[in-house]
């Protein structure tokens, strides 16, 4: 065959390998890449820390581990906290080169995980607390989470008569941990994972916390094709339904401006869980993402 | 500050010298009386250089025992304390930490569990815990309460054992009350405890998996596993006393301390610091010839059955003081001391179940004298009675 | 080897005495496979195939490998069928077939 040439790129200087593998999750899991694409930049000496949640339960089932770095199951609400030992007991034993990493759903992330994640940011400890955001409890079976967006339908929040889906949108999380004067936070999507990688890169040099959101299609959850998972995730940025955005130096930058917006209709209606929305609901959904855009225009450094 | 020799502290001020001298590497801990001196101590010594450890202000006390699992999933020696509400509001982390075999020590100021709310001692907190898979010494007085977290480090990070420990202080009566004590030098207790060595850590040099699940097929073996290493830890508890006399010329007299008990007829069996209330009644009712003895259980868990048995073999009546209640039956004192007494040769005649110093009520020594005359009296009375 | 390969000499514990102490095992350590999930399996057309590898980098089970002179294959233990490979190419090279046909 040759010798092979290739072009450097950051794909492919990506590391061969995995640290994620053989895994029992859904085909087509936005979480489980996100965290093998994480794992593959930070490198073998992770520590992986991941609450009660998809990754653990799949990940971790005696005797099959499916990490092949270090990695331990944290208790729901304690994946910031664990990440705290983790790092202050590598500084302690003087371990050098190596990632207290976190890997928690928005469930465990926004709610039961709220507390202990403020309580990190607080102390500047030196972890990455990544929060891949399916939207909801995907582990015990689609239940609503304060990330769940207006108007899905979980097996909490049904479509009825009377109360159509989630009653509530998504609490704002980036902008809550860059209120708590982070070192450095980021949204990512799995639908643009050079532009995750080039995060994870980032956060894995702070010498403090680090948070990063990434947007994680769950088709299970969601009802669409597995095999769409990072089209998805794509369109979420595309029609403005999700920003790509760093906090840096204690300011807000954004990523990426779509300029004209893709469909919001397109992008709802292919997911069994918007399937019910009507026009006013749709309407809404619109109006909120115009507001919002129309700040981060105004407020956000491009 | 509490350097090597005699000094004049306290009870939770006791534990702060004590765990200076283990060397935790981790500490992790939230505020909450009468626990509170504990880490203020500990702060200080840390400021001061005297402590090379981590200290974590964490922002509750499931963040507590969930940081310190974190540091000793890597390898490190960490230590938390508590008290109440917040060993409780850690309760969930209690088990994690057990099952996953993490030696953590954490000092717990006994006291009262809301509701009503209360901030004085009783032991209905940890007591309460009893199935949680942590050894529990209760302390009698501040010099045991230092020696007993300098060999808590050594019987929880022993291979046989690798279970946490947790180190019981009434609260206030014991934590805030001042004694004088030896305090060790460091050279001795760093040849007693040498540094933190275990395979149970994520290592960058050999990746491991921690924490992971087990399904019905596995689960019980874990658990029985457990259950076989707390069971070991009776015998590491008395080779680590006998360790530990040799350094410090104290000896502890393993899981229960039995006082005047060999011909005993009426013998009073309790916890922590009431014992010290109860020690001189005894020797004022022997002097006045009544055959009376204390029988004070150290270790709850793992539970000294055939030390119980021994020490009330042959008595006429005993009775179970303690400071807790199990609502709609009886103490858990008693019913652990009533269990191991049902397989004895020589049960005691009867059993009496005494409820006392629920948040924080003063039990005098007249309330002990008259709890021996009930004993002795063989009255109809039911066997569970609030003194 | 970049990914942990399956652990066929693997016995289940029998004793108490064989159970790891704690809840604490060896990373990468594989005793079950994952092809029986899919009812279709990818398959790359090696001729046309670019070796731009956005398919290797969107693998949520990282089942396609760089073979190091150039190719792709997969590995059929651990895939799953999920279909985004065949979706994210570029180059309409990965075709879904039906497993057992």
């Amino acid at each position: 065959m040759g010798d092979h040439v290739e072009r450097r790129s950051p794909v492919r200087d990506l590391s061969d390998q995995e640290f994620f593998y053989g895994h029992k999750g859904c085909p087509g899991c936005g979480g489980a890449l996100a965290l093998r694409l994480a794992l593959k930049v930070l490198g073998k000496r992770s520590f992986a820390v991941v609450p009660a949640g998809c990754m653990s339960a799949v990940g971790f089932i005696f005797p099959q581990m499916a990490f092949t770095c270090n990695a331990i199951i944290s208790t729901f609400a304690g994946t910031a906290s664990m990440l705290s030992g983790v790092a202050a007991g590598a500084r302690a034993l003087g371990l050098e080169g190596v990632h207290a990493v976190g890997f928690a759903g928005d469930g465990g992330t926004a709610d039961i995980g709220f507390q202990a994640l403020s309580g990190a940011i607080d102390r500047h400890d030196k972890i990455i607390y990544i929060c891949y955001d399916n939207e909801a409890y995907m582990n015990t079976g689609v239940q609503k989470s304060s990330l769940t967006p207006l108007g899905a339908r979980t097996t909490t929040s049904p479509v009825g008569s009377r109360l159509r889906g989630a009653v509530t949108g998504k609490k704002p999380m980036f902008e809550i941990v860059a209120a708590h004067g982070i070192d450095y936070a980021a949204t990512a999507s799995v639908g643009y994972p050079l532009d995750y990688l080039r995060k994870i890169e980032h956060a894995s040099r702070i010498e403090g916390t680090s948070y990063i959101h990434v947007f994680a299609p769950c088709p299970t959850g969601w009802g669409h094709d597995t095999s769409e998972t990072i089209a998805v995730a794509k369109e979420a940025v595309d029609c403005g339904l999700l920003y790509l955005a760093e906090f840096v130096d204690g300011r807000f930058i954004l990523n990426r401006d779509p300029g004209e917006f893709g469909s919001v209709r397109d992008y709802l209606f292919r997911q069994g869980r918007f399937r019910h929305f009507r026009e006013e609901d749709l309407e809404v959904v619109i109006s909120q993402r115009d507001a919002r855009w129309e700040r981060i225009r105004r407020e956000w450094k491009s | 500050m509490m350097a090597a020799g005699n000094a004049f502290i306290s009870g939770n001020e006791a534990i702060a010298a004590g765990v200076r001298l283990a060397r935790p590497q981790v500490i992790a801990a939230y505020p909450i009386t009468p626990q509170t001196t504990v880490i203020e101590r500990l702060a200080e010594m840390v400021e001061d250089g005297s402590l090379p450890a981590e200290y974590l202000h964490v922002e509750s006390e499931h963040s507590a025992l969930s940081a310190c699992i974190g540091a000793s999933a890597v390898g490190a020696r960490s230590f938390t304390a508590s008290s109440s509400q917040g060993l409780l509001y850690m309760a969930e982390c209690l088990h994690y930490a057990s099952g996953g075999r993490f030696p953590v020590v954490m000092m717990n100021a006994n006291r009262s569990v809301a509701l009503p709310w209360n901030i004085y001692g009783d032991q209905r907190d940890s007591l309460s815990l009893l199935d949680c898979g942590w050894i529990q010494a209760y302390a009698e007085d501040a010099q045991e309460s230092l020696d007993l977290v300098i060999q808590a480090y050594a019987i929880a990070e022993h291979p046989d054992v690798l279970t946490p420990v947790m180190i019981n202080l009434d609260g206030f009566v014991l934590t805030h009350t001042y004694e004088l004590v030896s305090v060790p030098d460091p050279v001795d207790v760093d040849a007693f405890l040498p540094s933190f060595q275990t395979t149970n850590r994520m290592d960058p040099d050999h990746p491991m998996s921690l924490g992971f699940t087990a399904g019905p097929r596995h689960n019980q073996a874990f658990k029985q596993l457990q259950h076989l290493a707390m069971l070991s830890s009776a015998r590491v508890i008395r080779e680590t006393e006998a360790r530990y006399g040799e350094v410090t010329g104290r000896r502890y007299p393993g899981l229960v301390e039995a006082f005047q008990c060999d011909d005993a007829e009426y013998v009073i069996v309790t916890l922590g610091s009431v014992a010290g209330t109860v020690r001189p009644v005894v020797e004022r009712l022997r002097s006045m010839g009544e055959r009376v003895g204390l029988l004070r259980i150290r270790y709850m868990r793992p539970f000294p059955e055939e030390e119980v048995r021994v020490a009330l073999a042959g008595a006429k009546a005993v009775g179970v003081l303690e400071k807790d209640i199990s609502f709609g039956y009886e103490g858990t004192v008693f019913t652990n001391v009533n269990s191991a007494l049902t397989r004895s040769d020589a049960m005691p005649q009867r059993l009496l179940n005494f409820i006392g110093g629920l948040g924080g009520k003063d039990i005098p020594a007249v309330d002990i004298e008259s709890l021996f005359s009930r004993l002795k009296a063989f009255d109809d009375e039911a066997t569970v009675t609030f003194i | 080897m970049n990914h942990p390969v399956r652990n066929t000499a693997y016995r289940p514990p029998s004793r108490l005495e064989d159970y790891p102490v704690g809840t604490a095992f060896p990373s990468g350590h594989l005793v079950d496979i994952n092809a029986a999930w899919r009812s279709e399996r990818p398959v790359i057309d090696t001729e046309r195939c670019t070796n731009c590898l956005v398919c290797w980098l969107l693998c949520p089970d990282g089942v396609i490998r760089r073979t190091g002179d150039g190719g792709l294959e997969i590995d059929y233990d651990y895939c799953k069928g999920c279909g985004i490979c065949a979706r994210e190419c570029r180059f309409d090279v990965i075709h879904m077939q039906k497993e057992g046909s």
